[in-house]
């Protein structure tokens, strides 16, 4: 989809400071190498499946097909990975890189907590020093994350400034590596960032479409009429879609997070209401005022809080091949509820935002039509958070 | 011809160096930026540079960083920092520099950025989330205004230094890559070495300097120093009325350099 390196149509670039170029340049040439490594892939292909537990299974939800009355549901279990999320799929592919290239420690920043889980494991697998940058509002709503961090050995760093969420855990990162880049490796969470985090995240991440392709040719031989993931960053997205990229019978849906609605300021919809701009090195879609002042966003998603997008999502959407829509806090939760109930598989609130978007969207699709919905972590995190906003006390 | 250009021209035949304070505009208001200007330029500053606050900017110091967000609970916008800026030609011909981000020249409208730029007598604009691969960005809308696009390079900048270096403009911009510095290492000769080599331009340095004495040491390296977050300090501490101790501030550095 690249245009040039690094570009996807108009969006992605380099738009880092001088004092972080010659790491992003120093990243571009290993990633460029290693990519094409036989060794590299074949130990990345031992940790997908030894450690990670790869492939994660294609699960047909018989329940859910039944009660939404529409096409046949399948689910892809991201959630069933080791950590509990995809995010390890992108984690291991870059310590293994980090090591490479001869780094000795590991910073991220993280927003629901489950990036700085699948970082500090990872760090504890390969013996590197570990920190983790975490904004002070996501550290209350995910107590529980940052003591599972702490446990495996990293230090996690409350940040107090901005908004206290994601982005500002983003800007504390990159100073951390600005001001440590000859031991330290940047491990970027999501499928954005400056070039070549938004290909490399991309790249890391795509087995889980490329799995799902072979999964349901096995299951159905055929294709999926639609894939739908949700969308911060924008990784598992990328992951599902990247391989029916080149199918135009397979609509590919991005579930993004509405928050209190579009229409009021507490929301994080960045396609839906985003405007083009230049931020944490790439140009892609933000959330901002006129002034290009980037906005405070809301999403009962940690994980999904976040004001921008990945670049190739915004060339997806401008080029019209992938659709975007928006899901409330509240259709969230019920979808959280619903897939506990139906099929006895709690997800992820993030994920759930791509459940959400499935009970809307499988009503105006046929029986023999199917649906893949990825599933990109567990829920257990989110128990609390739910109770809270049902306005139950749980003491723990 | 540029007044960065005149002010440099101007330096050398009197053996001077160039002065570089920064503070942010607008905080605490937009008459307190004008009459530090004023006030710094009388005390013996030779460029201001001028920060346009931003949400979120990932390349400056804690101190800075409050500053930024004090800016813009005042109610700081670019259309009134522009406004600040025409007042402020009409009382001084001290060349004027803004740093800011990328985002909110893309977001005004590069084109119509510059036009005022050159309108309301802005001498050079420094962006540090562009780096020389994306310069493009503005480079050709800076020239056609006769706005310099200055480049920043670093110590960890290394085999890029003869690039950046050879397509600068009024001067180059030497930052650290921690912001706030309190030794210099000895590997500075070595960089300082290569950066000379290859600009055609004079070059100032940005390494967190906060008293007269790395002012003095750090002077014999390069041709100006940038005082970055120590003025900003002193303006968030006594607001509106840091005028004073602005001016002190500056005069302190402005002999030191002299003495030097």
């Amino acid at each position: 989809m690249e245009t040039k390196a690094g570009r996807f149509g108009d969006f992605g670039g380099q738009y880092v400071p001088e004092t972080v170029m010659s790491a992003v340049h120093e990243l571009e040439q290993a990633y460029a190498y290693y990519k094409n490594d036989p060794e590299f892939q074949k130990e990345l292909a031992a940790l997908y499946q030894n450690y990670a537990g790869r492939p994660s299974m294609l699960y047909y939800a018989e329940q859910m097909t039944k009660d939404l009355g529409g096409p046949k549901i399948y689910i892809k279990r991201e959630d069933l990975n080791h950590t509990g999320s995809h995010k390890i799929n992108n984690t291991l592919g870059q310590a293994l890189l980090a090591k490479k290239m001869g780094k000795k420690r590991l910073i991220a920043e993280t927003g629901a907590g489950q990036h700085g889980v699948a970082t500090a494991t990872v760090a504890a697998l390969f013996g590197m020093e570990c920190e983790i940058y975490m904004g002070e509002e996501d550290i209350e709503r995910q107590s529980l994350n940052v003591y599972r961090m702490n446990l495996l050995g990293a230090t996690v760093t409350s940040v107090k400034s901005g908004t206290r969420t994601l982005k500002d855990a983003v800007n504390e990162a990159m100073r951390d590596w600005t001001a440590h880049i000859d031991n330290t490796y940047y491990l970027i969470g999501s499928a954005m960032g400056p070039h070549p985090y938004p290909t490399m995240v991309r790249d890391f991440q795509k087995i889980i479409g490329q799995e799902t392709k072979r999964q349901l040719e096995e299951a159905e031989h055929t294709l999926p009429n639609c894939v739908i993931a949700c969308v911060g960053g924008g990784s598992n997205a990328i992951g599902m879609f990247y391989d029916f990229i080149p199918n135009p019978s397979v609509r590919l849906i991005g579930a993004e997070a509405a928050g209190h609605g579009i229409d009021t300021p507490l929301h994080a919809a960045t396609i839906t209401k985003g405007t083009k701009g230049i931020f944490h090195g790439m140009k892609s879609l933000f959330l901002q005022n006129e002034e290009g002042q980037i906005d405070p966003v809301h999403s009962i998603s940690a994980g999904l809080d976040y004001p921008g997008i990945g670049p190739e999502h915004a060339h997806l959407h401008h080029s019209g091949r992938a659709e975007y829509t928006s899901i409330t806090d509240q259709e969230a939760v019920y979808a959280f509820e619903y897939l506990s109930r139906i099929e006895g598989i709690i997800p992820a609130i993030e994920s759930s935002h791509a459940l959400a978007a499935a009970i809307k969207i499988a009503p105006t699709m046929k029986s023999d039509e199917i649906m893949v919905i990825c599933l990109s972590g567990r829920g257990d995190k989110d128990v609390y958070q739910i109770a809270k906003y049902r306005g139950v006390t749980i003491h723990e | 011809m540029n007044r960065i250009d005149t002010t440099f021209k101007k330096l050398k035949e009197q053996n001077k160096k160039a002065l570089i304070p920064f503070i942010t505009a607008g905080d605490p208001n937009y008459t307190t930026t004008e009459e530090l200007v004023l006030e710094m330029e009388r005390q013996g500053a030779n460029i201001i540079e001028l920060g346009v606050p931003f949400s979120d900017p990932v390349a400056e110091s804690p101190a800075i960083q409050a500053s930024n967000l004090h800016s813009l609970q005042g109610g700081t916008t670019l259309t009134g920092i522009f406004k600040m800026i025409k007042k402020l030609r009409t009382k001084t011909q001290v060349p004027l520099v803004l740093m800011m981000y990328i985002n909110t020249i893309y977001r005004f409208g590069t084109e119509r950025f510059f036009t005022l730029c050159a309108e309301t007598g802005i001498d050079a604009v420094i962006v540090p989330d562009l780096p020389l691969e994306e310069h493009d960005e503005i480079e050709a809308y800076a020239n056609t205004h006769g706005i310099y696009p200055i480049h920043l390079i670093a110590p960890t900048s290394k085999e890029r230094i003869a690039s950046i270096a050879a397509n600068s403009k009024g001067f180059l911009y030497c930052v650290s890559s921690t912001g706030e510095r309190s030794s210099f290492g000895t590997d500075m000769d070595s960089f300082f070495a290569t950066v000379k080599q290859y600009s055609p331009v004079p070059y100032a340095v940005d390494f967190g300097i906060s008293t007269p004495e790395q002012a003095t040491m750090i002077q014999a390296y390069c041709d100006g120093i940038i005082i970055g977050s120590s003025i900003v300090k002193i303006v968030s501490q006594k607001k509106e009325n840091s005028i004073p101790s602005v001016g002190t501030f500056v005069k302190s550095l402005r002999d030191a350099l002299d003495k030097a």
